[in-house]
């Protein structure tokens, strides 16, 4: 069959990733700037076809809660949302931490704090990254920069949660939501039976059978040495996850003196700004972290032999900036540009900034 | 007659379901949970859904629900069981999705996952346990609670200036069109129990009807002679004489 291109936008292409991905069940509620995955799910009407259950719920609260007990049944589950609905998750998100189980979040980060803006933002990566529910927990993240890998980060998001039985985040900004780019939609992957589930998730609380014990999806523990031995067993899997799931990509570092970081849509315009500043004579490359956890750390060290400084750009007051400086330990200078409530840089803006705060 | 002329299948007049396991629970003596536990655990057995059976357990003392009957469960977070029962019931249509919930669990924190899981009319059901306090976190009050009742957050009693009304939230639920059955019943006395059986076992073949017509909602009017600092004597007597007012038993709705 040939490729299936399409002119979508960010949220469309998401959505019709979902249906194509074997994805079970998809529970959310309207936000800006991240409604067109719900609407364009309810459009296609995938329970008539692949059998994909689409339920609007009551909040985001409800919503979370339904994706933790799908993924409880070992289902493939997704919810999407825009940064203040993220916030109403994270009770869920902990406990889906909390029990070890898969499945899939996309938060299309809007500008904050509060009720904030609907505009663009990179505002929520400590929120993601670093926890935003309660207790010692990871999530995989990943950091889509075009429509393409909107539609794309859908499998390859379950394909992570389930190798690992662990959360992934979508960590898209609000422009990648919104804007209209040429996709190659996935082709139909077939929802797995009942009896592959049992298979490949024996945990799952699909209903007992005679050979096996009854399965509990719960995150509690009374006692403090099996509750301290659950939490050393997470700290493994992240550990494991940060040995083997760092993805980022690079443009023009072969050489380079300086780096921008950048990842999402800001890593668009920085790679615009990346191109100007050659053309000035700057040896300047971009690393764009794909996934914000695991982060590339040891990719920066790397580069240090032959870098002088980093620029971070992100729309966010400087967060993941804190990451790389704990990269780079004080060996280069490292900076932050950013602009903040929906407001997105130009690639002139980075240039400027890379020549005031690094090169000077 | 020696004791082995006794023990015989044909002498039998009650047994424990095999479902209801033999370890220790952790209720307090006299608490109504133990009875509602078996109750369930009997009419899944009757009714031969072991296999099919998916049970949530809350936040509150049953969260422990699931060391007690051997089906799967699943315990959520507070307040959160009906969205969850909800995903299953969606996922799964044939299979029977319970919620087990106190009164804080449903009729405080979940309230809004309450409403609109009834309201949604998912075929699933509700199991309400009402004993007007908040008996795991050590007697504080509940929204059930009844006026002038001392709990430990009330000490001076419920007072509507400061608390406001006791919630008779499963009247709210009858009001719903997505609501099928909804019942109010006690374990207090054998009758009641037989009683309490019977809408438990109405509100699962409900569940397990393949057309979707609506949620199941059982209230349980308990005790919690701990939290409420009586005998368990006493805490029936005074359930009968004050609960049963504010909180009468019967069917609100049988469609």
């Amino acid at each position: 069959m040939s490729e299936e291109v399409r002119l979508m936008k960010g949220n469309e292409a998401l959505a019709e990733a979902a249906i194509r991905c074997g994805c079970d069940g998809y529970f959310g509620y309207p936000i800006t700037p991240q409604s067109e995955v719900m609407e364009t799910l309810m459009k296609l009407k995938p329970w008539e076809t692949t059998g994909m259950v689409v339920l609007q719920a009551e909040s985001e609260v409800a919503s979370i809660n339904m994706v933790y007990a799908g993924a409880g049944c070992g289902k493939r589950i997704m919810t999407s949302t825009s940064s203040p609905g993220f916030s109403l998750m994270q009770e869920g998100v902990s406990y889906i931490a909390g029990a070890d189980i898969p499945a899939l979040v996309v938060n299309v980060m809007r500008g904050g704090p509060g009720l904030g803006t609907i505009q663009p933002s990179q505002a929520d990566y400590f929120q993601t990254v670093k926890g935003g529910g309660h207790g010692d927990y990871k999530q995989i993240t990943l950091a889509p920069n075009s429509v393409q890998e909107m539609a794309d980060f859908v499998g390859l998001g379950f394909d992570l949660a389930f190798k690992y039985n662990i959360l992934c985040v979508i960590l898209a900004d609000g422009l990648i939501g919104q804007m209209m780019e040429k996709v190659v939609l996935p082709p139909y992957q077939p929802r797995r039976t009942e009896e592959e589930i049992r298979k490949q998730c024996p945990w799952a609380t699909l209903g007992r059978t005679p050979d096996r014990d009854i399965n509990v999806i719960t995150s509690l523990e009374l006692e403090p040495e099996p509750m301290e031995r659950r939490n050393i067993a997470l700290q493994a899997k992240y550990a494991l996850i940060e040995k083997n799931e760092v993805r980022y990509d690079e443009f023009m570092t072969d050489d380079a003196e300086y780096l921008i970081m950048a990842f999402g849509s800001a890593a668009r315009i920085c790679q615009k700004a990346v191109e100007v500043s050659r053309k000035q004579g700057i040896k300047v490359g971009l690393l764009r972290p794909i996934t914000l956890f695991p982060f590339p750390y040891n990719r920066i060290k790397e580069h240090l032999s032959h870098i002088k400084g980093i620029l971070s750009v992100e729309y966010n007051a400087g967060q993941m900036v804190e990451d790389i400086r704990l990269a780079v330990e004080g060996k280069v200078k490292v900076e932050h540009f950013g602009r903040t409530g929906g407001i997105v840089p130009t690639p002139g803006e980075v240039v400027d900034a890379l020549k005031n705060q690094i090169i000077k | 007659m020696t004791k082995e002329d006794i023990i015989k299948e044909e002498n039998l007049v009650y047994k424990k379901p095999t479902l209801l396991n033999d370890k220790t629970m952790h209720y307090c003596p006299g608490c109504s949970h133990g009875v509602v536990h078996k109750l369930i655990a009997e009419v899944i057995e009757e009714m031969g859904l072991q296999d099919k059976a998916i049970g949530i357990s809350p936040v509150g003392c049953a969260v422990f629900a699931y060391k007690y009957i051997d089906i799967d469960w699943q315990e959520a977070a507070h307040g959160r069981a009906p969205a969850m029962a909800t995903a299953i019931k969606r996922l799964l249509p044939d299979r029977l999705v319970f919620t087990y919930q106190g009164d804080g669990d449903l009729a405080a924190i979940g309230t809004a996952e309450t409403i609109h899981a009834c309201n949604r009319g998912e075929n699933i059901v509700v199991i309400f346990i009402n004993n007007a306090i908040y008996g795991m976190t050590g007697g504080q009050m509940a929204p059930t609670t009844l006026e002038g009742m001392k709990t430990s957050t009330c000490p001076y009693g419920r007072d509507v200036t400061l608390n406001g009304y006791h919630l008779p939230i499963t009247n709210l639920i009858a009001q719903l069109e997505g609501a099928r059955y909804v019942t109010r019943q006690s374990v207090h006395t054998a009758a009641a129990v037989r009683n309490a059986k019977k809408a438990i076992r109405k509100a699962f073949e409900n569940a397990m009807e393949p057309v979707k017509k609506g949620a199941s909602f059982v209230e349980i009017v308990s005790t919690c002679n701990s939290g409420w600092k009586m005998s368990p004597e006493d805490a029936n007597k005074w359930m009968t004489e004050n609960m049963f007012k504010a909180y009468p038993i019967g069917d609100l709705k049988n469609n």
